[in-house]
């Protein structure tokens, strides 16, 4: 059975690095979900988190072949059920005077915050884990989304343990 | 201090990494570089093509244990080499290919003859770097040969920007390297070795399975300790030939699609596999769920990502096959100390009447010129010492069945990827590596001309390689399957017009012969031995004669076609 795997991948902070990972991924046929690469608190190391959809006994085999590259430095798999994830996303959605109201009332309830207004859009901030992303998603559809801008899913495990 | 260019730092460090030859073909990029080994020692081997260059970097490498390699301009240099690292990648072969580049500067404007040769081989190498400062280069040169040639061993690329070997660099820089993402395990788990001598224990009828990895980490000679001691018969892979010797009575020969048929029916009948550097490839295990379903699998090998990849493993052994061996063995003897069981011993008796009965055949009296008769008498005639390469198709299937290997490093044959035109170059590479050994490269009439320009190359440096040519007017592996499967519909596997051989080679500056008679097979092979020259012989053989026994893709192992 295929489930979402979240994989944080420590690796050295150089040119190429990235292809070298994302290609692999597709060269054994996986698709990405999300992707999300920043540098960690050591400048020359950065932290890549993935998002794949992947069965358990192929999960393994892509995380073996991930240690095998030279530029990865560890790879952790992340317990979904003892983790803080975090995703960030910007959504540009119509709106008038008719319904400005209703969305900014929207967006507070989900402490989103506002951070452009134009005569017949507003632009909503939103963090939080997929299923906050998707509620206030499907609550602004109907006003009509112009544009959305995620991030990628990060995501960090609880406790004092690294 | 003294300032010296990179591209004299290149062959300085390549000196110090211990390397005598390189292969290559110079172009506009690496001109700085060929400027340097003009004053170098390392010798260089000019090649007709780049992909000649890659594959005698290769058949250095697999003959002689050293890590081979190769030089190549950019762009459409580079690109050729790639099949030749590719082929390298997949039976694990340490080789260094250095790359000219661009300059720094002008990287990806596509300038002329500019190739993004590090993304082209991502896939198909083990690591790579593109050098964008000059300070890296004695590192990064000192890293590729530690990489290249530890752990599970494989390609290296090294891309060069023309500026960079044209720079200047202090010739004292030193180079400290700490890979710090990567580190091998070499020593198996002393617990999972206690797991697996206990497995070995238990078993009534166990085999060993052995390949490429056992030649890698020469691990040959602990692996026919082991063997001998324990009782166990051995069954290798292509690229596993010669690790166990062909001679023994423990050996079963290569299993698979060509395999032997007693290899066969062993890996069926087994109860234990103790697998040591293979990967279970698919030409190697048939219909994987039907594939040695009664057997507990023991697996050693360095990758860890091999273990478990194909077939299921119960007990795991991560490291390097010799230590592990000699672990197991000390265990082994500690343990079980040689004793073998009742049913032991009649698997033993099984297998010795399985080897009786099901040897491999073909007709001996026939008067047709036939390709397993050659094959013996190469092998009769250079008592098995040569060094045997291969092209890829029939021939390459029947000198794995019909010549005895006995040594490691004795048949450098394109096991993975599987590549037509790869063993003549290689042949070059190996006798590069060995001046001493004969060196003979058993082709097929479809391979050969692959890679055909490589005469030259063996000719002008006077490396006195030997060309067996198997030559039966077809695409011969294919045309079998079209006969098989295909309902006999020879599509564009006819290739009996291509050329005279015989005087192609001589074109070249070579010595050919031309073999139509059975009759002749022996004299004619002991004057192509005899001649310090490239010598090419052409054996026409009997055209439809097929590889037996054969077990069509898709199948199990143990459902095979044998012949009349």
């Amino acid at each position: 059975m295929s489930s979402s795997h979240i994989i944080s991948v420590l690796v050295e902070n150089k040119s190429g690095v990235l292809a070298k990972i994302s290609g692999l991924f597709s060269r054994r046929g996986f698709n990405i979900e999300s992707l999300a690469v920043g540098t960690t608190d050591d400048e020359k190391i950065s932290r890549i988190t993935l998002v794949v959809k992947a069965e358990n006994h192929s999960i393994e085999q892509i995380v073996k072949q991930l240690h095998k590259l030279i530029n990865v430095l560890k790879i952790q798999e992340l317990d979904p059920s003892n983790i803080v994830e975090r995703e960030l996303v910007l959504i540009k959605v119509n709106s008038d005077n008719n319904t400005r109201a209703e969305i900014l009332e929207i967006a507070s309830i989900f402490r989103a915050s506002v951070v452009d207004v134009a005569k017949k859009s507003l632009v909503i901030e939103i963090t939080g884990n997929s299923k906050k992303v998707e509620g206030i998603e499907d609550l602004l559809k109907p006003y009509g989304i112009i544009e959305l801008v995620r991030t990628g899913k990060i995501a960090i495990s609880r406790g004092s343990k690294k | 201090m003294g300032k010296i260019t990179g591209a004299q730092m290149l062959i300085k460090c390549l000196k110090e990494s211990g390397v005598e030859v390189i292969f290559g073909f110079p172009g506009g990029v690496v001109i700085p570089i060929y400027d340097a080994l003009y004053d170098s020692d390392i010798r260089h081997i000019l090649v007709r093509h780049e992909q000649g260059a890659a594959h005698a970097a290769d058949g250095y490498a697999r003959s002689t244990g050293k890590t081979g390699v190769c030089l190549a301009t950019s762009g459409p240099g580079a690109t050729n080499l790639i099949t030749g690292i590719a082929n390298a990648y997949m039976d694990s072969i340490p080789v260094v290919a250095i790359t000219g580049q661009v300059a720094t500067h002008v990287i990806g404007t596509d300038a002329f003859q500019e190739a993004d040769i590090t993304g082209i081989t991502a896939p198909i190498t083990k690591h790579n770097y593109l050098i964008k400062d000059i300070k890296e280069l004695p590192a990064v040169i000192k890293e590729a040969f530690y990489i290249a040639s530890t752990g599970r061993p494989g390609p290296v690329l090294i891309d060069i920007p023309v500026d960079i070997s044209k720079g200047y660099i202090d010739e004292n820089l030193k180079a400290d390297i700490d890979v710090e993402g990567y580190k091998p395990t070499y020593k198996g788990n002393p617990r999972q070795i206690i797991q697996a001598v206990k497995k070995i224990q238990e078993s009534k009828k166990p085999v060993i399975f052995a390949g490429g990895g056992v030649t890698s980490s020469e691990a040959a000679e602990v692996l026919t300790e082991f063997a001998e001691i324990a009782h166990i018969p051995v069954i290798t892979s292509l690229t596993g030939k010669g690790v166990f010797p062909d001679t023994s009575d423990l050996s079963l020969g290569m299993a698979g699609m060509h395999g032997t048929k007693y290899a066969n029916l062993a890996f069926t009948q087994t109860d234990l596999i103790i697998a040591v550097g293979v990967r279970f490839d698919d030409r190697v295990t048939g219909k994987l769920s039907e594939f040695a379903k009664n057997a507990v699998v023991i697996h050693i090998d360095i990758d860890p990502a091999e273990i478990g990849k194909n077939v299921r493993v119960d007990v795991p052994i991560v490291g390097d096959a010799k230590n592990v061996l000699s672990d197991l063995k000390t265990k082994y003897l500690e343990i079980v100390k040689g004793k073998i069981s009742p049913e032991q011993a009649a698997w033993l008796e099984n297998i010795a009447s399985l080897k009786s009965k099901c040897a491999l055949r073909y007709d001996r009296d026939s008067d047709a010129l036939k390709p397993a008769y050659i094959i013996e008498k190469i092998y009769e005639l250079t008592k098995g010492e040569a060094i045997i390469c291969t092209e890829v198709g029939q021939h390459q299937m029947w000198t794995a069945q019909y010549y005895k290997f006995t040594r490691p490093r004795t048949l450098i044959s394109s096991g993975g990827l599987g590549t037509m035109g790869f063993g003549f170059p290689a042949a070059i590479g190996a006798k590069v590596g060995n001046p001493d050994k004969t060196v003979i490269d058993i082709a097929g009439d479809g391979s050969i001309q692959m890679n055909v320009q490589e005469f030259a190359t063996a000719v002008s440096n006077k490396i006195p390689v030997k060309i067996m040519v198997i030559n039966n007017g077809y695409l011969g592996m294919v045309r079998q399957w079209q006969e098989f499967f295909w309902n006999k519909r020879y599509s564009h596997t006819n290739i009996a017009d291509s050329v005279d051989f015989v005087k192609l080679v001589e074109a070249y500056g070579g010595t050919g012969f031309r073999v139509k008679e059975k009759d002749e097979v022996e004299s004619t092979i002991k004057k192509a031995l005899e001649i310090d020259n490239l010598v090419l012989v052409d054996f026409w053989v009997e055209r439809e004669e097929n590889v037996y026994p054969m077990v069509p893709s898709g199948s199990a192992i143990d459902q095979m076609i044998e012949c009349d």
